[in-house]
């Protein structure tokens, strides 16, 4: 049993991670998943309807799905498919999500932030909202504050006003919100355009006409104005004839309709999808996806119909929240191996780390695919491959030392950067495109992902001495030769760190001087990299100066995390220079809360051997450690 | 005492105190840039020998941290010193001799662009040539002796000789210039505003627009744009009254003036400001300081694109001909983002672009550094180095652990390993 527990663990594991290449089942008749993977253009790109919805529902709610009353889930294809066609049922979904106590007290209501609210719960107060965002925004209009101070108040209002503009956008998406039967309704319409247009022309010349066609058409006309306005992506795909990228919202499509007399072809699949689905008619619904993807094929939109299917697998497997499941299992096996020294447990931990990893992996794979682009992009693709980065190289150190110390480090900095690249997420598109000076390849392929390496090595080491300083200070479980091998395994991930900071740096240095003409700048990035560097200059000097003793080398690896973090994402809350991505203050509350933890542990690691358990007993004595290939002369040179 | 000292500037120590300081005022250099601006932060703090501190109503000012200057200096002298002292030639150095070199590389490459490197900006309207870039912060009082039509003679003063009451004389000038007022930063004004200490002239574009002075700024988006009131003065005659302010002539501040007041000046904005003396022609200005080239630029087209349904930029581009006559040479060239222009030794980076139709125009950041090759060797020097120096640790260490026993130790005796301090 013993012998075989890391392999079912690791088999019933893997079950679940692949749980999501089943195919989707059509839910109560309709192929919703069909639908969620028809491909539209929103922030500049083709995605899939899924998207779309997934993306607007994490920023609206923090969540990819739906909670009904009824204890059911909607996924994200289905709530968006419902937000547009079904609004009396969308409106009592409750994904609007109130933090501030006191945007609650405004509404009467006490739930404090645990809760979510629904559109029908707001009703009453979308003035109010309306109202103070206003304030907020003629205030920053006019110099008065500026968007960047916002209280937390003020942020969260303006979350929720965002949020409910955008949930009024999402609902004119696929046509104007709740029209029964959108198919017929745009039959009517082209069937008004000949005779208005007649009678137009009859009243211009003088001739008698009929003035019912004329306020009907212009009655459709600003309903449309009014779509075109509000429409959220763009769903309406450029013709043959048209360029790639000329896609429209159905409210534009429809307002040429007026000028060509022709109703776009694609429009008329969209609006019968519109009617089945609001006129709960599965068979109609699945006969009208099956339609429009005819229609979608013979007009040589194969790619973006690709495109669709993939970034919808993509997002129904949930490499990276699968991964975060795995990684917190490993944690604990190996946590609890360190208590019962159970080679099968550790074992076990260190199969699911791989496994873990290897998700990640083919997750950052597949995302470099429907990218085009190499793995970081932006703070959200930095955190994923920060953590791929350290779990890889715990993987080697658990390889090699076989002490389950590799498998509970990378564990913990994969659990954690997955969770941080989560939270960035709920801000939007994670694969947004790129700005223009953003837009090269060549130099996110090197100098982006070599300095992100730097960082992933910088946070193991870290990790690496926590885990020394907590074993050493509160157990006495750490053995001289343990505490040797983990000062080897600190001393030479910083190492590595420093060869991959450097590059990094002086890679970005040459990007800058290749794209605006200046190699270096102390632009707040810059300077972040540079400290790093500065840093693991300083601890190798030290311990080849012999300097410092395993203990405070312990205590500089874990300020290193200080550093790093500082560069990463503290450096971008200063909110200025050329590579700020905006002020986050949730974040800076956590950067100041990870930061005071690691002053602590610091504290710690440079109390006095004698307050240590493992080295208090007359054990070990601080004297300094020798690197291991260096003998005993000062080698600064 | 000579050797004392040699072991002072070569010690470890002494690396890892340079490096910490280094570290405390890269920090320091980075928050200051909330508050001062990047350009003056770095100025400040990196582009300096000492930090100062001005204790707030005193007029004299204290060294507080070491600076940029400095810093870079001793890490310099402490790295030759520790080099020439423990110089030996042997593998086992190798990467470590590599990795330094690469750093001194660096840092010297690094002042050396820091004095040698000239960043200007030229920029063209669609359709539009030039022969000149203008520097992107320093100015320069330009007296223009127009008088023959087929080339101008200018005479340049830069801007630091402008202070209140300087009389400036130059030996092709049969005038002298008076400063009578000189603002550091300025801005224009009306005639019924009654600002503090604002400006007018007698002769000029003075005679209908005023200047008053205004606060320094420091901020990265905003430059002072100074003004002077300066007076012709031959022998002991004067000509007359000037105002000379880059608000004429510096982009975008004179178009932003020309758009609010142009029509009401009746286009006399756009108009040289122009004297006679002795039967010549001069012009006078304020304006940057140009660096004119043996070729022009024409600007063909500037493209900017957005993706589609975004206000993200997704290209600018800009396609120039190139004439230089004295090559013989004409072509077209394309410049965009992470793409730019390299000739006669300097570079064309696509740097701003005004895509208003009517109004289409390009920037270019212009750029000479005879330097800036070294951080390309010092990166591959350094690189090699670390990898050569990582890779002997790491055999040696894999040597070390196959010789050691495989088995592992599932409880561990109390450790004792009773070493004397050093």
């Amino acid at each position: 049993m013993k012998r075989a527990l890391p392999w079912i663990l690791l088999f019933v594991f893997a079950l679940v991670a692949l749980s999501g290449l089943r195919p989707a089942k059509p839910i109560e008749g309709f192929n919703v998943a069909e639908f969620g993977r028809l491909p539209a253009l929103l922030n500049g790109r083709v995605q899939p309807l899924d998207s779309v919805g997934r993306n607007a529902l994490l920023s609206m709610s923090g969540k990819s799905a739906v909670r009904t009353e009824d204890k059911q889930t909607l996924s994200s294809s289905e709530w968006l498919l419902e937000a547009m066609t079904r609004p009396e049922a969308a409106d009592t979904r409750k994904i609007f999500r109130v933090q501030h106590p006191d945007l609650e007290g405004m509404f009467g209501t006490q739930k404090i932030g645990l809760e979510h609210h629904s559109f029908n719960d707001l009703t009453n107060h979308l003035g109010t909202i309306e109202e103070q965002a206003r304030n907020i925004r003629r205030a920053e209009f006019e110099k008065k504050s500026d968007p960047q101070t916002r209280t937390p108040f003020q942020k969260d209002l303006m979350h929720l006003y965002n949020s409910v503009v955008r949930y009024h956008q999402i609902k004119n998406t696929l046509g104007p919100e709740g029209s029964r039967d959108f198919a017929r309704e745009v039959d009517v319409f082209q069937q008004t355009i000949e005779p208005a247009v007649t009678a137009l022309r009859q009243m211009n010349v003088g001739e008698e006409y009929d003035q019912s066609d004329i306020k009907l058409l212009a009655a459709f006309h600003k309903r449309y104005t009014n779509v075109s306005m509000y429409a959220y992506a763009m769903i309406v795909p450029p013709q043959t004839s048209e360029p790639r990228d000329g896609w429209k919202n159905i409210g534009a499509s429809l307002m040429e309709t007026i000028l060509t007399h022709e109703v776009h072809p694609a429009v008329t699949n969209i609006t019968a999808i519109y009617s089945a689905y609001a006129q709960n008619e599965p068979e109609q619904f699945n006969q009208a996806l099956a339609n429009y993807k005819v229609w979608l094929q013979s007009n040589n939109l194969l790619s973006e119909m690709k495109k669709g299917r993939q970034e919808f697998l993509f997002n129904r497997v949930e490499f990276f929240y699968k991964s975060i499941i795995i990684y917190v299992a490993a944690l604990l096996l190996a946590g609890v191996y360190w208590i019962n020294r159970s080679e099968a447990l550790r074992k076990s931990g260190y199969l699911l780390l791989i496994l873990a990893f290897v998700i990640q992996t083919i997750g950052l794979a597949f995302r470099m695919y429907l990218e085009d682009r190499p793995p970081v992009t932006n703070l959200y693709s930095s955190a994923i491959f920060v953590g791929w980065g350290s779990v890889f190289l715990g993987i080697i150190l658990e390889r090699i030392f076989r002490d389950g110390i590799g498998t509970f480090a990378a564990a913990n900095v994969g659990f954690i950067t997955l969770i941080i690249a989560h939270h960035l997420s709920l801000s939007g598109d994670t694969m947004e495109m790129l700005r223009a000076v953003l837009d090269t390849n060549f130099w996110l392929a090197t100098h982006v992902v070599v300095i992100t390496i730097g960082y992933s090595a910088m946070f193991l080491a870290g990790l690496l001495a926590i885990v020394y300083i907590f074993r050493g200070f509160f157990t006495k479980a750490l053995a001289a030769e343990t505490g040797k091998s983990l000062s080897r395994m600190v001393y030479g991930i910083i190492c590595f760190a420093a060869l991959f900071s450097f590059v990094g740096t002086i890679l970005g240095g040459i990007w800058a001087d290749q794209s605006w003409g200046r190699f270096w700048g102390w632009d707040p990035k810059e300077n972040g990299a540079l400290l790093i560097v500065i840093w693991c200059a300083i601890i190798l000097h030290a311990r080849w100066g012999k300097l410092v003793n395993d203990r405070q080398l312990m205590a500089l690896a874990v300020f290193g995390n200080v550093i790093t973090s500082f560069s990463w994402f503290g450096v971008n809350m200063l909110g200025i220079g050329l590579h700020s991505y905006g002020f986050m203050d949730a974040a800076f509350f956590w950067l100041s809360l990870f930061i005071s933890s690691q002053m602590l542990i610091i504290a710690v690691a440079l109390l006095p051997a004698k307050m240590w358990k493992s080295f208090g007993n007359g054990g070990q004595t601080s004297q300094p450690s020798a690197p291991p290939d260096k003998p005993t002369e000062a080698s600064a040179v | 005492m000579l050797r004392r000292l040699l072991n002072f500037f070569s010690s470890l120590w002494l690396t890892v105190v340079l490096l910490a300081l280094a570290l405390v005022l890269v920090f320091i250099g980075t928050l200051a840039q909330v508050k001062l601006g990047l350009y003056v932060a770095q100025e400040e703090y990196f582009r300096s020998f000492f930090v100062w501190w001005q204790p707030a109503g005193t007029n004299f000012k204290l060294p507080v941290f070491p600076a940029g200057w400095l810093l870079g200096t001793l890490l310099l002298v402490n790295l030759l010193v520790a080099h020439i002292k423990r110089f030996k030639l042997s593998w086992k150095k190798s990467g470590i001799l590599l990795i330094h070199s690469g750093l001194i590389f660096l840092l010297v490459g690094q002042f050396l662009t820091e004095v040698y490197q000239v960043e200007s900006v030229m920029r063209i309207s669609e359709g539009g040539s030039k022969n000149f870039s203008e520097d992107s912060r320093k100015n320069e009082l330009a007296i223009i002796d127009v008088t023959e039509a087929a080339s101008n003679k200018v005479i340049s003063i830069p801007e630091s000789f402008l202070r209140q009451g300087e009389e400036i004389r130059h030996p092709e000038l049969p005038f002298a210039i008076r400063v009578k007022t000189y603002f550091e930063n300025s801005t224009p004004t009306g005639k019924m505003d009654d600002t503090p200490g604002k400006i007018s002239s007698t002769h000029g574009i003075g005679k209908r627009l005023q200047f008053a002075p205004m606060k320094i700024t420091a901020t990265m988006d905003d430059d002072n744009k100074p003004t002077a009131l300066v007076e012709i003065v031959g022998g002991n005659e004067t000509t007359g009254e000037w105002i000379v302010s880059t608000w004429l002539n510096r982009y975008p501040w004179f178009e932003s003036l020309n758009a609010q007041m142009g029509s009401l000046l009746e286009g006399e904005l756009e108009k040289p400001q122009s004297f006679t003396y002795a039967g010549r022609n001069y012009e006078i200005a304020l304006r940057a300081i140009r660096y004119y080239k043996p070729y022009t630029v024409t600007l063909l087209e500037a493209t900017h694109d957005k993706y589609q349904g975004t206000e993200i930029p997704k290209n600018f581009s800009s396609q120039v001909r190139i004439d230089n006559p004295k090559k013989g040479e004409q072509r077209e060239v394309l410049i965009y983002m992470n793409n730019p222009l390299r000739y006669e030794g300097e570079t064309y980076f696509q740097f701003q672009m005004n895509a208003e139709p009517g109004m289409k125009s390009s920037a270019f950041q212009v750029v000479r550094n005879p330097a800036a090759i070294t951080p390309y060797v010092s990166c591959t020097l350094v690189g090699v180095g670390m990898i050569v120096q990582f890779l002997m640790h790491l055999v040696a260490f894999g040597r070390r652990r196959n010789k050691a026993t495989p088995t592992r130790v599932v409880s561990e005796p109390n450790p004792v390993d009773v070493g004397g301090a050093r």
